[in-house]
C-alpha cells in the first residue's frame, strides 16, 4: 500500500470538505478542552486552598481545652481551664517532634490612641508564636524573656491596628497605646498577611506577652489555648501522638477517662479542605468527561453519515482501481488526521480556559499532564474507532452498488 | 491475425432475486480486437448493462471465461481485479462521477493514485497530457461545476485515459447531452479509435451506435445480432452540417 498517495487523497478530500471537517474536529475540541480546562481549574482551587493553609503554617498544632464533666454538668470547652503553663514547659522538655511551642491567651477590646480608638483582640504568647503562625516582624522587635517574667506592658501591632490609630507618616514603634485601660509601648510592627482562608484579617490583632495578658487583663492563671510546631508536615501525627501521651500525665487522667484536650493539626485541615475540592474536581471532570463523549458521538455521526453520503466517491474510486483496503486506509486517515488536529486544537483551547479562568478567580494555574493525555488519547481512540467503523463498512461494499448509490 | 483484447467464452451471469433466479446472460461468446470500436446496444433488461459490469471487473461472471488481455479474470480475487482495473481498464460513465469541488487536473490525476509506481511529478504531467488529448489544456484548474457538460465528459475521458488502458469502457456516455454536445464527445472517440484506442461503448441509441465500427445487439441475455456498420457517421462532418447557431427565439 502507498501511505504517501493514501495520506494525499484523504487530506484532498478533507480539503474538499472544510466545513464539514471543521465540525466533526469541533467536538472533539470542545470535548479536550473542557476536559483539559475544567480539572485544571479544580485542581487550581486545591493548590490555592492548599498555599492559603500552609501560609498559614503546616506544621502547625493547636491544642485546645476538650469538654470537662463538672459534677454531671457538660462544661463547654471555654470554660475550662485544664491548660496550664506547667504543660508548656513538658512538652518543651520531652517532645522530640515538636520544635516550637506557644501559649495563647486572648482578650478583645478597644485599642486607643489619643482621640482615635479601634476594636481589636490582643493576643497574649512567647517569641515562638510568630514563627509558628508565620508572622514576621517588620520593624521592631519581639519581647524578649525578661518582660514575659516581668509582665512588660509591651505589644506589637498587626498593621491593621496601624493603619487605625496612627496617622500615615507616625512611627508606631515607641508609642504607647491603651488597651482596656492598659498602657502598652509598641515594641514592633508586624508584617502584612492578609485575609486568611476563611475571609479574617490577620492583620487586626495585637500581640503581647502572655504573662501580661493572663495576669492584668484576664486575671487567671490558666492558659486558653497551644501553639505548637511539628518539625515537619509528616511529623505532625507522631508529635500529636507525643502531645496527647504528655498531656494526660500531666493532667494525671486515668486510662478510663476522655482527653481533656483537643489537638489538631493544620495538616488535619488541609486535608479536609482538599478532599472537599477533590470533590469538586471529580464533578468538573465528570461533567468535562460527559461533553468529551458528546464530542466523540459527534464524530460518529458525521463519519458514519459521510461514508454513506460519499458512496458515489467510494465506488468511483473502486472503479478506476481503489481496492477496499485503500478505501479503508483513505477514511481512517481521515479520522485520525481529524482526531489529532482536533485534539490538539482542543488543548491549546484547554489551556487557554485554564488560563483565563485561573487569572480571572486568582488560582495558581496548574497545567494537568495526565489530563491532557487522558483527553487526548480517549478522543483519538474514538475519532479512529468511528472513523474505522463505517469506513469498513465502505471497504466492503460492492463497487456497482456504490456506483450506483443516489 | 488481429489481436484479441477480450475474449468471451459461454458467459452466464445469475442474480438471485427473492426466490427467484435472474438469468441476466445465457451464454455470451464475444471477442472484442485491438483497435476494434464497438457498440453494446439493447433496450433496458437486454443484459448490456451486466456485460458492461463484467467486462470492466467490477462484477464476476457465475460461470464462462473472459480473458482481458490475456488475464483470465474469474480467476483474480478482488485486490486483483482492483489492480485489473486500475492497470488496463478505463471506465467513463453516463453521469460523469466527477469528484465535487476537485479540479480537473486532481479529478484526471485520481486512477494514478491508486498505482504506487507513478511518482507525483509524473502523474501530474501524465494527467495533463490526457486533458490535452481532450482538448481542455485551459480548464485544467476548474471546478466540475464551471464547466459544461460535455466539457466534464472530457474530463472523465481524459480520466480513462490517463492510465494508458488496453480498453475504454464507457456507459451511455453521451446520454446526458445535448445533439451537438454528443456529436463533438462521439468525434472525440473517433479521434481516440484513430489514434489506436481499443473502445466498447454501451448505448441504446441506434445513431450513436452508427458512429462506430461494430454493432452488438443483446436482447434477453444473449447477443441478437453482431454487425460491421457499413454506413458509418463521421461525427466532424456531422458536426460541420448542423446549423451554426440555434435560435430559440419565438
Amino acid at each position: 500500500m502507498n501511505y504517501k498517495n493514501l495520506t494525499k487523497i484523504a487530506t484532498n478530500a478533507l480539503k474538499r470538505n472544510k466545513f464539514r471537517a471543521i465540525l466533526t474536529m469541533l467536538g472533539i475540541i470542545i470535548g479536550v478542552g473542557s476536559v483539559i480546562g475544567m480539572l485544571s481549574i479544580g485542581e487550581g482551587s486545591k493548590k490555592s486552598i492548599q498555599e492559603e493553609m500552609s501560609d498559614m503554617g503546616t506544621n502547625m498544632i493547636m491544642i485546645r481545652p476538650g469538654t470537662e464533666r463538672r459534677g454531671g454538668v457538660m462544661m463547654g470547652n471555654s470554660d475550662t481551664e485544664s491548660l496550664q503553663i506547667s504543660d508548656i514547659e513538658a512538652i518543651k522538655k520531652e517532645a522530640v517532634n515538636i520544635s516550637a511551642v506557644s501559649p495563647q491567651v486572648s482578650s478583645s477590646g478597644q485599642a486607643v490612641n489619643g482621640n482615635k480608638n479601634w476594636p481589636t483582640s490582643i493576643y497574649g504568647v512567647n517569641a515562638n508564636y510568630l514563627d509558628i503562625r508565620k508572622y514576621e516582624i517588620e520593624d521592631g522587635r519581639i519581647f524578649t524573656e525578661r518582660e514575659i517574667k516581668s509582665l512588660a506592658k509591651v505589644c506589637l501591632v498587626g498593621q491593621t491596628v496601624v493603619e487605625n490609630l496612627f496617622e500615615d507618616n507616625v512611627d508606631p514603634v515607641g508609642q504607647t497605646i491603651r488597651f482596656k485601660g492598659i498602657p502598652l509601648k509598641i515594641i514592633g510592627v508586624l508584617k502584612e498577611k492578609g485575609e486568611n482562608g476563611m475571609g479574617m484579617d490577620q492583620d487586626d490583632m495585637l500581640i503581647a506577652p502572655y504573662t501580661s495578658v493572663q495576669r492584668r487583663m484576664l486575671a487567671i492563671t490558666h492558659i486558653q489555648s497551644i501553639y505548637a510546631s511539628a518539625v515537619s508536615e509528616e511529623k505532625s501525627d507522631v508529635a500529636i501522638d507525643e502531645i496527647e501521651t504528655i498531656l494526660r500525665r500531666e493532667h494525671k487522667l486515668r486510662e478510663s477517662e476522655a482527653d481533656d484536650f483537643q489537638v489538631r493539626s493544620q495538616a488535619e485541615m488541609v486535608e479536609t479542605f482538599s478532599s472537599i475540592s477533590d470533590m469538586l474536581t471529580m464533578l468538573l471532570g465528570a461533567i468535562a468527561g460527559i461533553s468529551l463523549l458528546v464530542g466523540g458521538i459527534g464524530i460518529m455521526n458525521i463519519m458514519y453519515v459521510s461514508v454513506t453520503e460519499r458512496t458515489k466517491e467510494i465506488g468511483l474510486r473502486m472503479s478506476v482501481g481503489g481496492r477496499g483496503i485503500d478505501i479503508l486506509a483513505q477514511f481512517l486517515i481521515e479520522a485520525v488526521l481529524l482526531s489529532i488536529v482536533g485534539g490538539i486544537i482542543g488543548i491549546i483551547f484547554g489551556l487557554l480556559i485554564s488560563y483565563v479562568a485561573t487569572t480571572l478567580l486568582n488560582f495558581p494555574m496548574v497545567i494537568m499532564t495526565q489530563a491532557i493525555a487522558v483527553s487526548f488519547l480517549v478522543c483519538s481512540v474514538i475519532g479512529i474507532f468511528f472513523g474505522w467503523y463505517p469506513a469498513r463498512k465502505a471497504a466492503g461494499l460492492n463497487p456497482i452498488d456504490a456506483l450506483r448509490h443516489e | 491475425m488481429k489481436k484479441a483484447i477480450i475474449k468471451v467464452k459461454e458467459l452466464r451471469k445469475d442474480y438471485h432475486v427473492g426466490e427467484m433466479i435472474v438469468h441476466a446472460l445465457r451464454g455470451i461468446d464475444l471477442e472484442i480486437f485491438e483497435g476494434d470500436f464497438a457498440a453494446i446496444m439493447g433496450a433496458s433488461g437486454s443484459g448490456k448493462s451486466t456485460m458492461l459490469n463484467i467486462l470492466g471487473c467490477l462484477d464476476k461472471p457465475t460461470d464462462g471465461d473472459y480473458l482481458l488481455d490475456g488475464v483470465n479474470m474469474g480467476k483474480l480475487n478482488k485486490n486483483q481485479l482492483a489492480a485489473l482495473r486500475n492497470n488496463k481498464l478505463g471506465f467513463i460513465f453516463q453521469s460523469y462521477n466527477l469528484l465535487p469541488r476537485t479540479t480537473a487536473l486532481e479529478n484526471v490525476e485520481l486512477p494514478l493514485y491508486y498505482n504506487s509506481k507513478v511518482k507525483a511529478k509524473e502523474r501530474r504531467e501524465r494527467a495533463k497530457h490526457a486533458l490535452k488529448q481532450v482538448g481542455l489544456s485551459d480548464r485544467m484548474d476548474h471546478m466540475p461545476n464551471q464547466l459544461s457538460g460535455g466539457q466534464q465528459q472530457r474530463v472523465a475521458i481524459a480520466r480513462s485515459l490517463v492510465n494508458d488502458p488496453v480498453v475504454i469502457l464507457a456507459d451511455e456516455a453521451t446520454g446526458n447531452l445535448d445533439t451537438r454536445t454528443s456529436y463533438e464527445i462521439m468525434e472525440l472517440f473517433q479521434k481516440l479509435n484513430n489514434d489506436g484506442k481499443t473502445i466498447v461503448f454501451v448505448t441504446h441509441e441506434a445513431d450513436i451506435a452508427r458512429f462506430m465500427k461494430r454493432n452488438v445487439i443483446f436482447r434477453d441475455g444473449r447477443i441478437q445480432k453482431e454487425n460491421d456498420v457499413t454506413d458509418r457517421f463521421n461525427a466532424s462532418e456531422l458536426i460541420e452540417a448542423l446549423p451554426v447557431e440555434e435560435e430559440f427565439a419565438s
